[in-house]
């Protein structure tokens, strides 16, 4: 099984310039500058690589968006998005830590493919080694010609800076993003206009996921057909995958797309500890909707997913085992984002509080049932469309699901006035 | 006043961005690194030198919460309230640091060494519970590992 | 035109607004909080939501904001779906979730867009029951009080404080829902378009500090249409006042002057009204005394007449704050060879000029609300944020207009701010400023340049010449004076509304003629330039309309003819001439007839002096800075010693045969004969109706329908002493009536907060009920065309008994719209 993004990172350790060249690195770029900008939109179009932020748009398709040609504004700009505050996600730490010149080259290629001069790694305040890491990398490929102007003789020039955030979890959401890198409150804007034809300054800018952008380096180099033939699915390519929770052995693997959850939760992550049984399951970070035992069989890719009744996300799971409490976790996740609300829209910056308290109130056994029609309308009203980002309506998706799948749970507490899983 | 050296720091953040204000937030930490937090007096240095009102300063600076606006201790912890570190028993480390701190979230320790605050998923979900001091992130903690690590910043 | 279907109607719209806008246009409800027609959409509050339908076929539809929807053709939105209900339902009932319900002390209370809004989508049910999030609350000086808890999060206030009024000492603070909205630390608003946040906020967390001082509430106010005082361009207000004192000034809509906005001179500079320092019975010196003692009315007639029959020859010194009426009443009574200008020669000539320039300059002269259009911006030597500030604020409007192609050319809509502002990022201009020193508007400037009055006049030539190479050119410029001129030459030649801003604050006549130069040279390019002159005052350009003699000549003529009398019109001299020659113009004419409403030194020195009212116990008309012709009209009537200067005029004239009897017995006589002796301004006929206008038979009431207030007013009125009581009886020779009381059903009831058209008409601008008054819609914009069609159309205008729709809540809104009719005079100038 290939591991292109992962196989030469050992734990703890970085691979720098040397290590990366030696396994074959900066080759995708070498490749990528003897073509057009076009054509190496071209080819990732076709190797059908979707965004591993979490939305899982096509990434080849995101770049024809953005004008090329001399009459373009200028300057473009690339954004790789390491902020990584979902709960229950972190995978780019690992991308981030231990092979930075990967992303450095998938960013150089992204760059190129739409004529961008100045890029950005926006990182999240916490991932303190990565910062490290990232400087060091920038610093060794400035001296070997790969940044800065004429990148290997090919007339193509771009900078890239690392920029590193102040906390809040709205900064991933890419246009906060962009806010945010223009030294603003990170709310976000409104799309349309999206940012490849107004971003960053105003000007054209691809924000795409650290994921994504390590992805590229190997498509460039080893092509679309490689891409797909390292899948599982129509989608191209691997996907790191990990789990969190109360099972034997949590982590992260990447694999390929369109594994099935049981492959990952049993054989990866060794099962559900001992004495502890599966109940269900968040499969891509804290804003997608619970899976639970009937879907284990289902195949880990997009559609997958999304038939299911959730979504791919981030790819890593959180798994809820039968001895902890639903509410709680509920409780705690809303707590998060009623926390993390930007405070622009009213249904998010009003409506996350006031869930978050009845959950609270329901985990403290002093629910009232006409509390579970509140939450069940506040899903209604945070729906997507009706916030003005996806945070809200990410924030309700566990809700839903854990209202659907676990009702009884909830009723529990306001019958028995208490947790059942507190003693 | 900025020191010569913050302002070299900030000048360096200045060049990474088209215009000079862009780089506020980095001002705000480059000063935050410095003192521990941002003063309201460092609030207006920052302003005049980025030529803003102290009002848009504070208006960013407000709105991250990784932007100290009130003194902290020598030490700042930063403990994983997110999902998956609940799961895996966060209330108790929360518990057991508060004992051991004799100190609720938020507040500082008697001595000034300890800050207590809580952070979103810190991407070590896979070690959760988690906490950060300073720049150091700690996984799988335990009651006892906890005095462990405490000791070390001592 | 489009066509959309709104709940299986079809209606005809322009697409130019957004859906918000074009479904509150058509007089339809629809509850919003963000969107504001000056300053756009930014989809913040998700009140506004509606159902949108793909197609026929859609049966199930997508909720979207109507102001972030353009308005397409064959678009098919609902309503009433019962969905999108429930959505604007939960909308409001989040937003109240922390709101503290204290409406009872609310200064907001009686026209809160919040309150309106809350009943409108239904929601009536609390069931939040948690601690709500509370605030601590900031000083931000005399004027304005602060109370956050009472937010509901529109950003408005920072929306129009920072972006629309280029402020920089407040804004948003914090974030999620402790978002905060105030200074940085407690201290005095610096804007001088502060006052504006009262009006922009939808609830009452800004409120106008000098209303509440009285403990008023709005619907016991007693309001007319007026026109601001303080500067020449005469923005529209409306007047609020309470047993006898006025306790509010609050913008109206003018779509061609001051839009939405007045300053904070305008809002809070009126308490002098309210002064102990008012004159309110004749005052004569006394024989034995020689001090100024009260006397009756017929003593000062008696006074009067003494002079008057004598045969004796009186001078007359009319003032640029005085209504045209009042002026003309002042001529008519001592003869034109005898009545001169209130205002020094100096000024007054460079008033002519500025009025000649743009009577026969080739150049456009422009509303102040067209300025806002301009694509390049030249201000050449004028301070407008002192001398005119509302110009200030539209020519900051202006700075974006070019920016602004940029978002147009991407195909986003104007309108849709948050979009256009990320796009356009700091871009402003071409915008240049030439004063001798720093102006509040230098921030939005291309570039400024700060030299003495005569050498901002060169560099006026010079770019005139630049423009045109006929025209006289300037020698010894500095090489950046030459690139200077050269660059704002070439920005003016290639703009699509090429902007000249001068005015006569710097009492230079060769800055007017340098802007007229390069208006011509503009001309000769075949493009049309806009010049707006800014003005002394209010009424400048109608007192100059009237005389060209000023107080230089005044002096001559006291000094050289035998005077027995000078009668000064509401003016105090010594701020108008060096004291001393004050002093000689006042010793050498004769006896001394002030007429004013405050004492000040010229009145000190009167052997007479006549109480007159203000602006707020008078009508008459103010001719602004581009000509056109505007009515204030009484708020209140005072004690029966004040009256209008004119009225005593007329009075005095009437009393010695200089009139026939009931010839001038009110404000349309005298209008009339204004018209007859000055056909070039016979516009000011047009600008408002006259006395005997109806609507339906009825005055248009001015005071709100009182419900809870109706006992306590009449109350008041049975208790002695109420100006109340004579307010009521007094026959009022105007189109409005006193109060609402006995009206049998308001003849015009308009909601206050639609979109453009609608809003802001009168006296309540946050109230939107229910659409009650669609037929006001019609009346309104013709009225606004053509004064003339307004009769045709007013019969289409069938208020309140068609509109049976309620919606329970008491209504308070008045219509205003007549007033907001002004007459252009400049093209009858032309002719
Ligand atoms: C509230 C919110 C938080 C997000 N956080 C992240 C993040 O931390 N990292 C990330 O890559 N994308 C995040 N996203 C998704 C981004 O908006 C964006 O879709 C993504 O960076 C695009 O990259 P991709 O196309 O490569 O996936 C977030 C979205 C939302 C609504
Ligand atoms: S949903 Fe609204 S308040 Fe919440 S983060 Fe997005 S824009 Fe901000
Ligand atoms: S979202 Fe439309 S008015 Fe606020």
């Amino acid at each position: 099984m290939e591991r292109p993004l992962t196989e030469r990172i050992r734990p703890g350790e970085t691979n720098w310039l040397a290590d990366y060249q030696k396994a074959g690195g900066y080759e995708g770029l070498k490749a990528a500058l003897k073509m057009t900008p076009r054509e190496v939109q071209e080819v990732v179009k076709q190797s059908n690589l979707r965004g591993r932020g979490g939305a899982g748009f096509p990434t080849g398709l995101k770049w024809s968006f953005v004008p090329l040609g001399d009459d373009a504004p200028r300057p473009k700009y690339l954004i790789a998005n390491g902020d990584e505050m979902e709960p229950g996600t972190f995978k780019d730490r690992l991308l981030l830590e231990g092979d930075p010149h990967q992303l450095i080259e998938g960013m150089i290629i992204s760059a190129y493919a739409i004529q961008a001069e100045v890029g950005y790694i926006f990182l999240r305040w916490a991932y303190k080694k990565a910062e490290h890491v990232i400087n060091k990398a920038l610093a060794e490929a400035y001296q070997a010609g790969l940044l800065g102007k004429n990148i290997l003789g090919s007339g193509f020039n771009f900078d890239l800076y690392l920029h590193t955030s102040a906390g809040r979890y709205i900064c991933g959401e890419e246009t906060a993003l962009i806010n945010s890198l223009e030294g603003k409150r990170a709310n976000p804007r409104a799309k349309p206009p999206f940012p490849q034809t107004s971003g960053l300054f105003g000007k054209p800018s691809i924000v795409n996921n650290i994921e994504t952008l390590c992805n590229v380096p190997h498509i460039l180099h080893h092509g679309p057909d490689w891409y797909h033939s390292i899948s599982h699915s129509v989608d191209g390519g691997t996907k790191i995958f990990g789990v969190s929770g109360k099972v034997k052995n949590p982590g992260l693997w990447e694999l390929p797309l369109g594994v099935t959850l049981r492959e990952v939760l049993e054989e990866k992550a060794g099962g559900m500890r001992e004495g502890l049984k599966f109940k269900g399951l968040l499969p891509g970070g804290a804003s997608t909707d619970f899976l639970t035992e009937q879907h284990l069989d289902i195949k880990l890719d997009y559609k997958g997913v999304e038939q299911a009744g959730s979504r791919l996300g981030t790819g890593t799971m959180i798994v809820l085992d039968d001895q902890t409490c639903v509410v709680g976790m509920v409780h705690n996740l809303e707590q998060f984002f009623a926390q993390e609300s930007c405070g622009w829209c009213t249904p998010c910056r009003d409506g996350l509080p006031w869930t978050r308290n009845i959950l609270w109130t329901i985990e403290n056994g002093q629910g009232k049932m006409e509390d579970l029609e509140i939450l069940e309308g506040m899903t209604k009203t945070l729906a997507p469309g009706n916030t003005f980002c996806a945070l809200a309506p990410g924030a309700m998706e566990p809700l839903q699901s854990a209202l659907k799948y676990f009702r009884e749970d909830f009723e529990r507490h306001i019958k028995e006035k208490r947790c059942p899983w507190r003693s | 006043m900025l020191t010569d050296k913050e302002i070299a720091e900030i000048e360096e953040h200045i060049k990474h961005y088209p215009r000079k204000q862009a780089a506020v937030i980095e001002a705000l930490k480059v000063v935050q690194a410095h003192r521990g937090y941002v003063s309201d007096e460092s609030v207006k240095d920052i302003a005049d030198f980025l030529e803003m009102t102290p009002d848009e300063v504070d208006s960013v600076a407000t709105f991250y919460n990784l932007i100290f606006r009130k003194p902290v201790g020598k030490h700042v912890i930063l403990l994983c309230d997110s999902v998956s570190c609940w799961i895996m028993g966060y209330e108790n480390v929360r518990d057991h640091l508060k004992k051991k701190l004799n100190i609720d979230l938020g507040q500082t320790t008697q001595d000034g060494e300890f800050t207590l605050l809580t952070i979103p998923c810190l991407g070590a979900c896979d070690r959760a519970p988690a906490m950060m001091v300073d720049n150091d992130l700690h996984g799988n903690l335990t009651a006892e590992k906890i005095d462990e690590i405490l000791e070390k910043y001592k | 035109m489009v066509t959309i279907n709104i709940d299986g109607k079809n209606y005809q719209v322009e697409p130019k607004n957004n859906l918000l806008q074009t479904v509150l246009s058509l007089g339809l409800d629809l509850p919003y909080f963000c969107w504001h027609p000056a300053m756009g959409s930014v989809g913040s509050c998700r009140q506004c939501a509606v159902k949108k339908y793909a197609d026929e076929n859609d049966q199930k539809g997508r909720i979207v904001m109507a102001c972030m929807e353009p308005v397409v053709d064959g678009m098919r939105i609902s309503l009433n779906d019962p969905e999108v209900k429930k959505f604007r339902e939960n909308i409001i009932e989040l937003l109240m979730t922390n709101h503290p319900h204290d409406c009872p002390v609310c200064d907001e209370g009686g026209e809160c867009h919040l309150q309106d809004m809350t009943l409108m989508s239904g929601h009536n049910y609390r069931r939040f029951e948690f601690n709500k999030r509370t605030h601590n609350n900031q000083y931000l000086g005399p004027f304005i009080n602060h109370e956050m808890n009472r937010c509901i999060a529109c950003y408005r206030c920072v929306r129009f404080y920072r972006e629309y009024a280029g402020g920089r000492d407040f804004n948003v603070f914090a974030s999620r829902n402790r978002v905060f909205f105030g200074r940085y630390e407690d201290g005095v608003l610096e804007s001088e378009f502060s006052g504006n946040l009262v009006e922009i906020c939808p609830t009452g967390v800004f409120t106008d500090k000098t209303y509440k001082k009285h403990y008023t509430r709005k619907w016991d106010l007693t309001t007319a249409p007026s026109i601001c005082h303080n500067c020449s361009l005469g923005c529209n207000i409306i007047a609020g006042e309470r047993y006898g004192a006025i306790r509010r000034i609050a913008s109206r809509y003018n779509g061609k002057v001051n839009g939405y906005f007045i300053c904070d001179r305008g809002r809070f500079g009126y308490e002098y009204v309210n002064s102990d320092q008012r004159i309110k019975e004749p005052l004569r010196r006394g024989q034995a005394s020689g001090q100024l003692e009260p006397v009756d009315v017929s003593t000062a007639f008696e006074f009067v007449k003494n002079i008057v029959s004598k045969k004796g020859k009186i001078l007359g010194i009319g003032s640029p704050k005085a209504s045209v009426e009042s002026n003309f009443a002042l001529q008519k009574f001592v003869g034109k060879e005898n009545f001169f200008a209130g205002v020094s020669g100096p000024e007054h000539r460079l008033t002519l000029k500025a009025m000649d320039i743009m009577q026969n300059g080739p150049s456009n002269v422009p509303s102040l609300k067209e300025t806002e259009k301009a694509d390049v911006v030249l201000v050449l030597g004028e301070d407008v944020t002192n001398t005119a500030p509302m110009l200030a604020l539209s020519l900051r409007q202006a700075s974006r207009v070019k920016p602004m192609e940029l978002p147009i050319k991407m195909n986003i809509p104007t309108w849709h701010e948050l979009a256009a502002m990320e796009l356009i990022q700091d871009e402003r201009g071409p915008f240049f400023v030439l004063t001798p020193s720093e102006t509040k508007l230098d921030d939005v400037a291309t570039a400024t340049y700060r030299n003495a009055p005569d050498n901002i006049a060169r560099m006026g030539f010079a770019i005139a010449h630049e423009i045109d190479h006929n025209a006289p050119a300037v020698e010894d410029l500095t090489e950046e004076e030459k690139k200077l001129a050269k660059q704002i030459a070439d920005e003016l030649v290639a703009a699509k509304k090429p902007l000249i801003v001068s005015g006569t604050s710097l009492l230079n006549e060769k800055i007017l003629e340098a802007a007229a130069n390069i208006g011509r040279a503009i001309d000769k390019k075949e493009k049309i330039a806009n010049l707006f002159f800014v003005l002394p005052e209010a009424n400048s350009f109608g007192l100059a309309m009237l005389e060209d003699k000023a107080l230089d000549q005044a002096l001559q003529a006291a000094e050289n003819n035998k005077y027995d009398a000078v009668v000064i019109l509401e003016n105090d001299l010594y701020r108008r001439l060096p004291a001393s020659e004050a002093d000689r113009l006042l010793n050498s004419a004769g006896k001394v007839v002030a007429l004013h409403y405050l004492q000040n030194q010229t009145t000190e020195k009167a052997d007479l002096v006549i109480p007159v009212g203000p602006f707020t116990e008078s009508d008459g008309t103010l001719i602004n800075n581009e000509g056109r012709a505007q009515r204030f009209f009484q708020v209140f009537y005072p004690q029966e010693t004040i009256k209008e200067s004119w009225r005593w005029l007329a009075g005095f004239m009437e009393d010695n045969g200089l009139v026939g009897e009931d010839e001038l017995v009110n404000l349309d006589d005298l209008i009339n004969a204004v018209v007859s002796d000055y056909p070039a301004i016979s516009a000011i006929k047009e600008a408002a109706p006259g006395s005997q206008f109806r609507i339906n038979g009825q005055k248009i009431p001015r005071a709100s329908h009182r419900f809870s207030g109706r006992t306590s007013i009449n109350a008041m009125c049975r208790s002695a002493n109420q100006n109340h009581r004579k307010m009521q009886i007094l026959p009022c020779p105007l189109p409005w009536k006193a109060t609402m009381d006995r009206c049998r059903r308001p003849p015009c009831r308009v909601s206050g907060t639609l979109a453009g058209i609608r809003y802001r008409l009168l006296i309540s601008f946050k109230l939107k009920l229910a659409a009650d008054c669609m037929a006001v819609i019609p009346a309104y914009v013709c009225l606004n065309r053509a004064w003339k069609m307004n009769l045709i159309i007013l019969k289409k205008c069938r208020p309140c008994s068609k509109h049976k729709k309620t919606t329970g809540w008491p209504f308070r809104s008045i219509c205003f719209t007549a007033a907001t009719n002004s007459a252009v005079l400049r093209p009858a100038l032309k002719n």
